[in-house]
């Protein structure tokens, strides 16, 4: 196995804080964490060219880095890139990130680094690269880099990788189907009495955590504001235009109401699987609220009604889905100098 | 499912009648049931006019 390493300067041996703006070095051979890492894996293992960054530089001029680094693999024919490991190193961390994300997609060859939880290099890259998890302490150095040694060596042969926990690598948050011998109530029991008697138990699918989402600021005056109507209640115009689909929607439509007093039953209905859809097919504005809100632009009580409403199936979605869909809507209705949205959820 | 508005983060939640009937209900006479649509409408209305309170 051809690998190539990436260092900064302080593991490089090249000196600590003072030596950070140091341009990329490049050395044809294993240094520091890198001769370690030979020594694990072996007389068919070669580190052939190690790149030695300054955290500023490669922060600073991440780009540039990147290419520098993507041209040396591809010069020594590289098939792993090693980064790392970072420890609490934030600069180390989020550069060994970026490098190997960027290897591993442009160039298809595998790259590993490692990090302590705490380095912003985790949250940023750990869903496109596989990160072990080093801890904080340095002079684990050696069981590091055998984590990643033999978890580099699993992707350079294409084997099967095993589970975050048991390989040491940072969660990417995906689901993978598995034949296991127990059933779901069997497994689910045994994982409440764990918890019940205070014991480590694995949930099967875990809970995504959310980020905090700060407040917009209040609307300093909705008698001339423009209010747009969106809804996850699946309300669409009767035939199902953008073919919304009525569980796990990667889509939404944007729907016509200018003019309109009124949304009329029997023109929409609704796609979504997740609860009773009569009463809101009986009477549409039971989930969008067109008629109430003509009626409040018309009396003053708000500047004007966005004249479409936007909508799609919040039923059973992926959050980074309903993200992006959110971002989508948020650009579009931005774009359109809405002020204010009413987001009507079932 | 305010709970479920909480949880992701949302900042400003008014609760609907219910799920299948969110601004509305079926057993209500129609201009009853407007009067509760536009009663959790001008709720709504004012909490965007309203910053958070934490």
């Amino acid at each position: 196995m051809r690998i190539v390493y990436y260092l900064n300067q302080f593991f490089g041996g090249i000196g600590g804080e003072e030596e950070a703006g140091r341009s990329p070095e490049i050395r044809p051979s294993a240094l520091g964490p890198g001769r370690l890492l030979e020594q694990i894996l072996g007389e068919d293992s070669k580190v052939v060219t190690t790149v030695i960054c300054g955290d500023n530089y490669a922060a600073e001029n991440a780009q540039a880095m990147i290419a520098l680094v993507t041209e040396a693999i591809k010069e020594a024919q590289g098939d792993l890139l090693v980064a790392g490991p970072c420890f609490q190193a934030g600069r180390y961390g989020t550069a060994a990130g970026a490098v190997c994300a960027a290897v591993q997609d442009e160039l298809g060859i595998p790259a590993i680094t490692a990090m302590a939880s705490e380095n912003p290099g985790v949250d940023l890259y750990r869903e496109s690269i596989y990160i072990v998890d080093s801890g904080d302490d340095v002079s684990r150095m050696r069981d590091v880099l055998s984590s990643m040694a033999s978890l580099g060596t699993k992707l350079v042969n294409q084997e099967t990788i095993g589970r975050p926990a048991d390989e040491g690598y940072f969660s990417q948050g995906k689901l993978r189907s598995e034949f296991v011998a127990q059933t779901a109530a069997h497994r689910l029991s045994h994982m409440l009495l764990s918890k019940v008697r205070g014991e480590f138990f694995e949930a099967e699918v875990p809970i995504a955590s959310i980020d905090a989402t700060p407040a917009p600021p209040p609307v300093p005056d909705m008698t001339k504001a423009t209010v747009a109507l969106v809804t996850d209640g699946g309300l669409v115009p009767s035939g199902n235009p953008d073919r919304i689909p009525r569980a796990f929607a990667k889509v939404w439509g944007a729907y016509p109401i200018e003019g309109m007093e009124s949304l009329r039953s029997g023109e929409y209905e609704v796609a979504h699987g997740g609860y009773d859809n009569r009463p809101v097919e009986e009477d549409p504005h039971r989930l969008v609220p067109v008629d109430v809100l003509r009626e409040m632009e018309r009396d003053g009580l708000v500047g004007k009604l966005h004249p479409e409403f936007l909508s799609t199936t919040g039923n059973s979605n992926p959050l980074e889905n309903s993200r992006r869909m959110g971002r989508e809507m948020a650009a579009r209705l931005i774009e359109a100098g809405v002020d204010s949205v009413i987001l009507t959820s079932t | 499912m305010t709970a479920v508005a909480e949880a992701v983060g949302s900042n400003r939640i008014v609760q609907g009648q219910g799920i299948v009937n969110l601004l509305g209900d079926s057993d209500l006479p129609p201009q009853e049931e407007r009067e509760l649509r536009k009663q959790i409408v001008r709720k709504a209305l004012e909490a965007l006019a309203t910053g958070p309170t934490q």
